[in-house]
């Protein structure tokens, strides 16, 4: 477990060593340039599960409002269907906030490594110029050997990290790609969108429902016996306009070619 | 001696600790050679910490190479196993 430290190999093929700070010097602003870009690619993996976790949690919302509607009008199948759907966004959300906690953990990680590598290319750059202005290619050599390998095993290490940040990032990136799929085929509308309309057709038909049924009771109250067969047909035309104007299903099941919502 | 520990930096270890660490890091490449999940992660916990608490870390400043390089505390056991056969790192 215990590795030692890689040797340097640039520094065999500079013909003069004091060249090698220049070319380790270049490679370390690339090494924190790929640093701060990982960074950033983590936030914004972070960013985008933030905003799905939010839709997500706004759905629930509904669904829970929806319940409470339901139990209110003492439906208790469509409140439990509801509740139902409810729960299964919640396991999303849950894995979501799990994926989520991660990414903020590496990056907070990698914001440290950026700062610390940071720290040190400029110390490097210092001890560049030092050497370059006192010693003779000949005298550079051993000054030189210490702290290119000391910087580049520091870049080894937080390329390591950028590494492992982004490999992660990249699965988590392909779930949350699937769940955006989901949403934009509506697959996963199966649980928080149509779902949510046919709670909430349930629910209007529960309101207008009993008006409509009233609204017949009375006119089939009003017909009498003897004129009743010319006027009912008028009356159930009547309703029939009020089906469709409220979506109730109790017209709809009175008069099955008004309900055109069936 | 100085003792990289990645994602996190280097340390300045006390020589006399080697005796110790050694005895730590052995358990773990048990563990990583065996494969055994269920002792892997207490065992390299157990040498992270024992670094982090004898070590006081190196300055900037301080462009060195280490003498040990060891995992980082979040890595599985298949990771570890990978960095072990890695080309240019050589288990201790």
């Amino acid at each position: 477990m215990i590795f030692k430290a890689k040797a340097n190999k640039a520094l065999d093929r500079m013909e003069d060593p004091r060249e090698t700070l220049d070319y380790s010097y270049q490679r370390q602003l690339e090494m924190l340039t790929q640093v701060r870009r990982g960074v950033a690619d983590v936030a914004t993996s972070r960013k985008r599960l933030e905003l799905q976790m939010n839709t997500l949690r706004k759905q629930q919302g509904k669904l829970d409002g929806q319940a409470r509607q339901a139990l209110g009008a003492g439906r208790e199948d469509l409140a439990r269907e509801a509740l139902g759907r409810k729960a299964t966004l919640q396991s999303q959300i849950s894995d979501l906030e799990g994926q989520y906690h991660s990414l903020q953990a590496d990056e907070e990680k990698l914001t440290v490594a950026s700062q610390r590598l940071q720290a040190r290319v400029e110390a490097f750059r210092m001890q560049k110029e030092t050497i370059k202005a006192t010693y003779t290619a000949a005298e550079a050599q051993s000054k030189i050997g210490e702290a290119v390998s000391g910087i580049s095993e520091e870049m080894g290490d937080v390329g390591m990290a950028v590494q492992r940040a982004q490999d992660k990032t990249a699965q988590m990136q392909a779930r949350a790609g699937a769940i955006d799929e989901l949403m934009a085929s509506g697959a996963l509308e199966d649980v928080t969108g149509p779902p949510r309309d046919d709670i909430q057709a349930e629910l209007d038909a529960l309101r207008t429902g009993p008006d409509i049924e009233r609204e017949l009771q009375r006119l089939k109250g009003e017909i009498g016996g003897g004129q009743a067969r010319e006027i009912e047909s008028g009356a159930a035309a009547d309703g029939g306009a009020a089906a469709s104007d409220g979506a109730g299903h109790a017209a709809a099941a009175e008069q099955p070619q008004a309900g055109d919502g069936a | 001696m100085i003792v990289r520990i990645l994602g996190e930096g280097q340390l300045q270890v006390e020589d006399s600790a080697a005796g110790e660490l050694n005895a730590l890091d052995a358990a773990l490449e048990k563990a990583v050679n065996e494969g055994d999940e269920g002792t892997f992660q207490p065992a390299l916990t157990a040498l992270l910490d024992r670094v982090r608490a004898l070590g006081t870390p190196l300055a900037a400043e301080a462009l060195k190479p280490s003498d040990l390089i060891l995992p980082p505390a979040d890595a599985d056991l298949a990771e570890v196993a990978a960095l072990l056969t890695e080309d240019g790192h050589i288990p201790g």
